[in-house]
């Protein structure tokens, strides 16, 4: 068993916080949300606080920010349909590109590793791909139209040039570069209801999504030739549900989100609650029991969860009751 | 809204309930009075049809026993006048906003369509428990005066 203790309460946004995200570097926390600002967090001693507001850009909620890989650049999205890109190389944060295109609510984005690629999604149930040129020019590369739904969530894969997408229509989907356009080749079925996040392990051999249906889904790719008989086409691996976490959250699930230092999982409830899982290896297999859980970890919502990618076990959370919490792991 | 627009002509009309009686206990400041299906049905039960001057009382979209508070949350059931409403989302939505505005925001709320009683009520109780759509279409300033009218006051 683990426990989780509150490091700091971090209050300015006046509106629920819709997603929190750490910069590559785990300095700096950004968190946006319904008060259309997005604020970036830094620690001073002991204390976290806030350093910057990027306001005045987004006419409507800010759904979610993602940080380039190389941490200079920030994709903040929107409700009022646009992509904002953000350029501190000046030294401040300045937003030098808007991107426009999808016809309604922008949800969510994500960079390609490589930092090339850009993605986005929203409820016009498409996902764009972006090209990033030498000249900081983005470039539409595809629209892809393969979910049915409103498209909650992109993230790209750590290692290979795939994409996953989640969506109400409660599937996760894989795309692929295919000759000059992008397709969609798998569709992983097993939720029943809204699939809101998904994200990778260390490996990207596993993922994890979360859904309104309240379960947590782990999911294994099965490459070409693999010892369990699994069918795979081309060189593509086949994703299949390894196993199903539930009975821990008891309404929607908004986040996950798979440490790449530890190999905890978090997840953020509609219930208030935040969840800690850790993989138990028996002679069955792995299995993943729950570490430790906050019941009230807001005072309403959990709408985001992120482990910092460089400081083990440290956690952070925003909620509808408009603060964003940092938290720490130890065993 | 032009009357060729309107689905259901002739709705049944049902009688509006008595005023509750207020009990001496509420009248005692110190005492604590927590939120009970009554209260809430009575925030409720005067948001108007989006088609007809009548309340959702008066249509019975809306009874008494449909809305529970529970230790979870609080529980609402509608019913639309008839099983293919095109109106039936927006009747959840101004439910919704009518329990965001007047409730604590720490109460869970669920808004659903009474079982069996619409041709497409899982879709329409997806979108309504959707807090990211519902954010959404509240941002949605024709939407949300629409939702208004539904909400004021009525004699």
């Amino acid at each position: 068993m683990g426990q989780l203790k509150e490091v700091s309460c971090l209050n300015g946004h006046t509106d629920r916080v819709w997603n929190v995200s750490w910069n590559p570097t785990g300095t700096t926390l950004a968190t946006c949300g319904g008060d259309k600002t997005v604020r970036l967090w830094g620690q001073e001693g002991d204390s976290w606080v806030c350093k910057t507001i990027l306001q005045d850009n987004h006419q409507r909620t800010v759904r979610s920010t993602a940080w380039s890989p190389c941490g200079n650049l920030l994709a903040t999205v929107s409700f009022d349909a646009t992509v904002g890109i953000w350029d501190r190389r000046s030294g401040e944060f300045e937003c030098n590109a808007t991107l426009e295109g999808h016809e309604n609510e922008v949800k969510s984005v994500a960079w390609a590793p490589s930092g090339k690629l850009l993605a986005t999604c929203g409820r016009d149930k498409t996902v764009w791909i972006w090209e990033i040129s030498e000249e900081d020019e983005f470039e539409c590369a595809s629209v892809l139209h393969a979910h049915t739904q409103d498209v909650k969530k992109v993230l790209w894969h750590p290692n290979l040039p795939i994409l996953m997408s989640c969506s109400y229509d409660d599937t996760i989907k894989i795309h692929k570069e295919d000759g000059d356009d992008w397709t969609s080749f798998q569709t992983l079925e097993s939720h029943t209801s809204t699939v809101w996040s998904i994200d990778f392990d260390s490996t990207g051999e596993r993922m994890v999504s979360c859904s309104d249906d309240m379960t947590v889904k782990i999911w294994q790719a099965y490459q070409p030739g693999n010892k369990e008989g699994i069918q795979t086409t081309g060189k593509d691996a086949t994703w299949k549900n390894l196993c199903t976490l539930s009975g821990y959250h008891s309404r929607t699930i908004y986040d996950v989100s798979w440490c790449k230092l530890t190999g905890l999982i978090a997840t953020a409830g509609g219930d208030d609650k935040l969840c800690v899982f850790e993989e138990e290896v028996d002679s069955t297999g792995p299995t993943f029991v729950l570490s430790t859980a906050i019941t009230r970890a807001h005072n309403e919502d959990v709408n985001s969860v992120e482990w910092n990618p460089k400081v083990t076990g440290l956690l952070a959370s925003s909620s509808d009751s408009g603060d964003v919490k940092i938290w720490q792991y130890s065993v | 809204m032009a009357a060729a627009d309107v689905q259901n002509f002739n709705p049944t009309v049902f009688s509006k309930s008595s005023s509750r009686a207020v009990t001496e206990s509420e009248l005692d400041e110190a005492a604590t009075d927590p939120i009970d299906d009554r209260e809430v049905f009575d925030h409720l039960r005067c948001i108007k049809d989006p088609e007809h001057p009548l309340t959702l009382e008066e249509l019975n979209v809306l009874d008494r026993d449909h809305v529970r508070v529970g230790d979870d949350g609080i529980d609402v059931e509608f019913t639309p006048t008839i099983p293919h409403c095109s109106m039936a989302t927006l009747i959840g939505l101004s439910i919704r906003v009518k329990l965001i505005r007047v409730l604590p925001a720490r109460l869970k709320v669920r808004v659903a369509v009474t079982p069996g009683t619409h041709v497409s009520e899982g879709a329409i109780n997806k979108q309504l428990a959707d807090k990211e759509r519902v954010t959404a279409a509240l941002e949605n300033n024709h939407l949300l005066e629409v939702v208004n009218q539904c909400l004021a006051a009525h004699d």
